[in-house]
């Protein structure tokens, strides 16, 4: 059974917004996850996270000068676990409807409040047979792509029984998408070599 | 049959490419570059039928420009295995040669010449065994086997009945296994029976027994088809000396020399051209019979002084002759009258579809192959087109096909002398009266244009000189690639053999010979198999 980790604040047709039900533990960069809009279940991967104050206009001020240990201000100040939140943002890149995979945009957003699960490594490793996903991540927008990029592979090669095979092959599709681009490929190959 | 057995590895796809100039195939990323080589074959998996060819040129691509400036960190093996097949990538260059479809014309004729390309992106695969024997046949009572093409175990199959319609060449560098191939093929002739075999043998390597660079002696044709092989010697105590029994020993009469003859050896006699003309007068002297005898017999200064006089001969250019003809006189198979005519004995063999390998033991010079040569090879040509002609009044039948070996060709039949010599006549008129040319040299491009574009197949070893790579491949489609493949031939064993005898140019390394099992292979049986054989026999019999 897949972990449930938090549910849908936010969703477009490209990704959606979650908010962690616990503070200070979103799914790590690059992991799968997969929320519902109705029957089909929708496949994200996770592309940033932060955490930051409930309200906009108070922002949280620093309380630990005296104290010894990090953990000690928590204690300190049991409401703050309240007013901070922890989300994070994952990119659309695939769904699954009828028992079948498929690795591209979802009809229709999640709607709001779906629960997001992290997938397992079983769905996880399914789920990447096909590298299809693979264009949609290097076409999206964003400050940090190609980290996303290598950290999903270097998780999802965690789930494969030959983890290295999955990377090089990963490795061959990207030479073909970024044919053009070297620089960026280095640059991922070198953050998901063994 | 299963899948794995009649399709060959998958290499990768086409990309690019036209007839004249072969296709573009890039290489899958998992196909090692490496492990490919020109000359090999492929098949093209086009969308109506297959096509047949040679891989003859491989090079290297990549995707981008920019990374054979900035290379990608290759140390890494992950990296490397990566950018390979993706980034970078191998490519070939593939000859398409034949077409296979299923159609009707290819189910009775088989595979027939290429006259379009495959479709983008078709599949390109190894040659299966079963393509390669679709190809060139199986061996049968017409088909013999050659050698097997690069890295297969194939047989490829030379077909004999059209080889010996025509003349073909047999080329290459010294050592580099003329001799090995050209016993091969005479085998292949003799065991086929399509054709009777006269071989001029300057070394003796034929008939009875021949040297190999691996086994200490291989066995000749003698010793393999002793009925079917006759063997004539010039040399009867050289053929002693190496424990050989001849069954005749030739012997030439003067009255065989016509001045043709020795026009053809005015280079190696060392003659001029004043001397040659001296001989036609020579002839007008003493006839055409005993002219030569009537030369050697002139005594006298005044028989001599008379002689020059009547016929305008200019002293200088008789003492030139005399000097010339002597080295003629001293060879002790050239008698003023011969016991026998050789040349009637020779051409009672061939009539039986006898084989005869004629040996020179030590007479090794090129001047004396050349005369032998010529004279016999006149008057049995002569013979055979007296015949073909009768046999065209519906008064005979076609004389047995005929197929002359020589060696060092090009003697014969450089441009100089081709236009004289009965081996150019050969070569050029070849198949109306049935003769035709096995020539083996080593330096084609002396040899007559005129000559060398009417040779039918054409085998050839390594060459390295341009200009006689050039003359081999002369008149061939996809010469340019074809000469890439034969500059890249290994120095022993492997030959480019192409032309009318087989459907598509095939790089061979030729069939094993010296050992008992490949004697066995034609057809061998050695004696105590034969009394074995006969034990069974006389068993059954009782």
């Amino acid at each position: 059974m897949s972990t449930k980790i938090g549910e849908v604040i936010e969703a477009s047709t490209g990704g959606f917004v979650a908010e962690c039900y616990e503070l200070h533990t979103p799914p790590p960069l690059g992991s799968v996850v997969r929320t519902t809009d109705g029957d089909v279940e929708i496949y994200g991967i996770v592309c940033n996270a932060s955490t930051e104050s409930i309200d906009p206009g108070r922002r949280p001020v620093a309380r630990g000068k005296d104290e010894s240990e990090e953990e000690n201000i928590y204690r300190q100040h049991p409401q703050l676990s309240r007013l901070l939140r922890t989300t994070f943002e994952s990119l659309a890149i695939g769904h699954g409807q009828e028992n079948e995979i498929l690795h591209y945009l979802p009809p229709r957003p999640p709607r709001v409040h779906s629960f997001v699960y992290l997938c397992e490594q079983d769905e996880v490793r399914r789920f990447t047979q096909s590298l299809d996903f693979l264009s949609i991540l290097l076409n999206s927008k964003g400050g940090s792509v190609d980290e996303m990029v290598s950290a999903c592979l270097r998780q999802a090669s965690h789930a494969h029984d030959d983890g290295r095979a999955f990377l090089v092959r990963a490795g061959k599709e990207l030479a073909v998408l970024l044919g053009g681009e070297l620089n960026r490929l280095n640059a991922i190959l070198r953050r998901i070599r063994l | 049959m299963n899948e794995a057995n009649t399709q060959g590895e998958r290499l990768g796809i086409v990309v690019g490419g036209s007839l004249t100039g072969g296709m573009e195939v890039k290489l899958d990323s998992a196909t090692p570059i490496e492990e490919m080589a020109v000359g090999r074959y492929v098949v093209i998996g086009g969308l109506r039928s297959r096509f047949f060819g040679m891989i003859t040129n491989i090079s290297l691509g990549t995707i981008n420009q920019q990374l054979t400036i900035t290379p990608p960190d290759v140390a890494d093996p992950f990296i490397a295995e990566v950018i390979t097949g993706t980034s970078t990538y191998g490519k070939l260059q593939v000859t398409p040669m034949l077409t296979i479809s299923g159609d009707a014309v290819s189910l009775l004729e088989g595979p027939q010449p290429v006259k379009t390309v495959p479709t983008h992106f078709s599949e390109v695969r190894e040659a299966s065994e079963q393509d390669v024997e679709l190809v060139f046949g199986r061996e049968d009572e017409k088909h013999f086997y050659v050698g097997t093409p690069l890295d297969m175990e194939t047989k490829v199959c030379l077909n004999i009945a059209e080889f010996v319609k025509r003349s073909n060449g047999i080329f290459g560098k010294s050592g580099t296994g003329k001799t090995f191939l050209t016993r091969l093929l005479l085998i292949g002739m003799v065991q086929k029976k399509e054709a009777a075999n006269l071989i001029f043998d300057m070394h003796n390597e034929y008939g009875w027994e021949g040297t190999s660079e691996h086994v200490p002696n291989v066995k000749g044709l003698k010793q393999l088809f002793p009925s079917q092989v006759a063997l004539f010697t010039l040399d009867e105590e050289s053929a002693r000396r190496r424990k050989v029994s001849p069954d005749y020993v030739v012997q030439i009469g003067y009255d065989a020399i016509e001045p043709e003859d020795i026009a053809l050896l005015r280079e190696t006699l060392n003659l001029t051209e004043p001397a040659i003309e001296a001989v036609y007068q020579l002839v007008r002297e003493f006839g055409e019979e005993r002219w030569l005898e009537g030369f050697f017999n002139l005594s006298g200064d005044e028989e001599i002084k008379e002689l020059l006089t009547k016929h305008n001969i200019h002293e200088s250019s008789y003492r030139n002759l005399r000097r010339g003809l002597q080295r003629l006189g001293r060879l002790p198979f050239l008698v003023p009258h011969a016991r026998e005519n050789s040349v009637q004995r020779i051409l009672e063999y061939l009539d039986r579809g006898m084989n005869v390998v004629l040996e020179f033991g030590r007479y090794t010079d090129v001047t004396v192959y050349m005369l032998i040569a010529n004279i016999l090879t006149r008057r049995i040509y002569a013979q055979y087109r007296e015949r073909t002609e009768m046999a065209m009044g519906e008064k005979a039948d076609k004389p047995h096909p005929l197929v002359i070996t020589i060696e060092e060709a090009h003697k014969f039949l450089n441009p100089s002398v081709a236009e004289q010599t009965i081996f150019g006549t050969i070569a050029r008129e070849m198949r109306k009266y049935n003769v035709t040319l096995l020539v083996i040299d080593q330096r084609p491009s002396s040899i007559d244009d005129e000559v060398m574009s009417q040779l039918g197949t054409k085998a050839t070893y390594l060459l390295d000189n341009e200009k006689d790579i050039d003359s081999v491949l002369m008149g061939v489609s996809g010469k340019s690639e074809l000469k890439t493949v034969l500059s890249k031939l290994e120095a022993k064993q492997q030959a480019l053999i192409f032309g009318h005898a087989l459907p598509m140019p095939v790089v061979v390394k030729t069939r094993e010979y010296g050992s008992a099992e490949s004697y066995k292979e034609f057809g061998f049986r050695d004696a105590a198999e034969l009394k074995r054989k006969t034990e069974e026999e006389i068993k059954d019999l009782f």
